[in-house]
């Protein structure tokens, strides 16, 4: 007999986690769908804005004065990464572009070691994870907040890319670059605008995955599982990341419970990459990738 | 040697692609204030690189002007940023139109105004003059840029141009692959607001029927420089000219061999 309140259990815990997968990605795809790189420094990114909050709190700086600052930090990180990365080298093939931010991301890294030393500190956000249950099903505290933080940023993003000047002026630059250009916009204010939000994503995505991991330098491997989500949302479509995210997290978890068994468990670390393999095959361009909107 | 009432000049322009493809070697032509140029030319010509070289835009493909000045109202356009030409008034439309397709049709025409950092105001008033211009856009306001016909796509380009409140308007091949009832509404409507707001204009053809028809002037390229100019009138009547320059190069060849008059005198008068 299929034990139905087990599965829910199962795929909630997996969509919740699944959040966090999407958070990393959107930080992606900002980036990749204005300007065609794919920023392998996400991931550093997202370990520096962790470690550095960490280690003011552990100064005694206060919650929210941290909060501020590594924000302000992240800001300037990402307007100087345009600046004397990106600028440079624009119109550079992609493979070019690629290559700058895999070896960004060591510098940050190593920048991050030098200013706050190598040791794993442990985040606390003040959040209670004791789980509790809504109709028998067991659901963690700490991911519906994290859901609930994610979600609340993807819907201020959205309303502003959607009514400001520079969401739309970031939505043409996505479109057409060359006829940006060619209309007057200022492509490199569009360029920092991007870098600063993706700033703030990895702020958000360095404290909840921090919170859950512990701040330590493996938290910049999250970039790669966030590979699996962008090739099946697509690496162009922010609805794409926040699906293609859900969807990873509960295959992921689905998979170790009842297909891990078979192999003898531990699948979870690579069942993604497996369905992500798959779908190259099938469907490129991913779920929500660029179809041209062209008329026959 | 720049007059006063000269608004574009380029001088004797050279440029290349990618540092080894020589696209223009030689072009000159003079855009004056409240006129219409036509700058014609075979497919390949260089018609496409000089307006992307008047706009500064060649970098973008890789591009560079190696020889030779273009000023736009006494400014080096070499120097001067697209972004900055935009807003002094040198707005092109580029060939194949380039709307944003995932964006509305007012969207798109929002994005000129943005170029030029204008106030809110200003943007409802400018939208409402664009859809004046072209009733069909404002029909079409709410639809994405992607779906529309290309004469809507064409009109959504001139308007989110216009947007940018332009005093000289470049564009490239703006017949391309349109009906010809929409190509003539098209340039009525670039001739009236070239009678009615004096704003000069600058358009690449290869449909020189049409574009001799409305411009006072125009320039034919070949083989990247340019061999004539004239008034339009001029030009409209010698039967010559299209067989010569603006066909195909076997066109050209056969019209040569058939002509007892050398076409020598054409140079002269470049």
């Amino acid at each position: 007999m299929f034990d139905y309140q087990f599965f829910i259990e199962v795929l909630v815990g997996g969509l919740l986690s699944g959040v966090m997968y999407s958070l990393v990605a959107i930080g992606f795809v900002l980036i990749y769908k204005t300007s065609g790189v794919l920023n392998f420094a996400q991931g550093a990114m997202l370990l520096f804005a962790a470690l550095t909050f960490v280690s003011l709190v552990e100064r005694g700086v206060p919650f929210a004065a941290a909060l501020l600052l590594t924000l302000v930090v992240m800001v300037l990180l990402g307007i100087a990464i345009e600046r004397t990365v990106l600028r440079p080298l624009v119109n550079q093939p992609p493979i070019t572009l690629f290559m700058a931010t895999l070896g960004l991301s060591y510098v940050i890294e190593g920048a991050a070691q030098l200013l706050w030393g190598t040791q794993v500190h442990g985040l606390d956000l003040g959040i209670n994870d004791t789980p509790f249950t809504v109709a028998g099903v067991f659901i963690s505290q700490f991911d519906l907040f994290a859901a609930a933080i994610a979600g609340a940023m993807v819907a201020l993003f959205a309303l502003f890319f959607r009514y400001t000047r520079t969401g739309l002026a970031f939505r043409a630059v996505a479109d057409d670059q060359f006829a940006a250009l060619a209309v007057g916009l200022r492509l490199p204010r569009v360029w920092a605008a991007v870098w600063t939000a993706s700033g703030i994503v990895a702020l958000v995505a360095g404290l909840l995955w921090g919170a859950r991991l512990g701040v330590q330098f493996s938290l910049s491997l999250v970039v790669l599982k966030a590979l699996p989500v962008l090739v099946l949302g697509g690496f162009d479509s922010v609805a794409g990341a926040i699906v293609g995210g859900l969807l990873i997290g509960a295959i992921e978890k689905i998979a170790e419970v009842y297909v891990g068994p078979f192999f003898g468990g531990g699948i979870e670390a690579w069942a993604a990459y497996v369905v992500a393999l798959g779908f190259l095959l099938v469907r490129p361009s991913g779920l929500f990738g660029q179809k041209l909107i062209e008329r026959v | 040697m720049s007059s006063p009432e000269s608004q574009l000049e380029v001088r004797d322009a050279h440029a290349t692609y990618g540092g080894a493809v020589l696209a223009l070697h030689g072009v000159s032509l003079t855009v004056r204030r409240g006129e219409i140029v036509a700058l014609l030319g075979a497919n390949g010509a260089g018609k496409s690189t000089t307006l992307k070289a008047i706009s500064n835009l060649l970098h973008a493909e890789r591009g560079q002007i190696t020889h030779g000045q273009i000023v736009f109202d006494g400014l080096d356009v070499a120097v001067t940023s697209s972004a900055n030409l935009v807003r002094r008034g040198l707005v092109p439309v580029l060939e194949g139109r380039h709307c944003f397709r995932t964006l509305t049709v007012e969207e798109n025409l929002i994005t000129g105004a943005i170029g030029r950092d204008a106030r809110r105001s200003e943007v409802r008033a400018d939208l409402e003059r664009v859809y004046t211009l072209f009733p069909k856009l404002s029909e079409r306001r709410r639809s994405l840029s992607g779906l529309t016909s290309g004469g809507e796509q064409q009109m959504t380009a001139i308007g989110r141009a216009l947007m940018s409140r332009p005093r000289l308007l470049v564009l490239d091949e703006p017949s391309m692959g349109l009906a010809p009832l929409v190509v003539e509404a098209i340039f009525r409507t670039l001739k009236q607001l070239n009678v009615e707001e004096g704003l000069s204009i600058l358009v690449a053809e290869q449909n020189s029927t049409v574009a001799l028809r409305y411009a006072d002037r125009a320039t034919v390229l070949e083989n990247g420089r340019t061999v004539l100019e004239g008034a339009a009138p001029d030009l409209r009547g010698r039967a010559d000219i299209k067989a010569l320059y603006l066909g195909s190069p076997e066109e050209s060849a056969a019209h040569l061999a058939a002509s007892a008059d050398p076409p020598s005198h054409d140079h002269a008068a470049a």
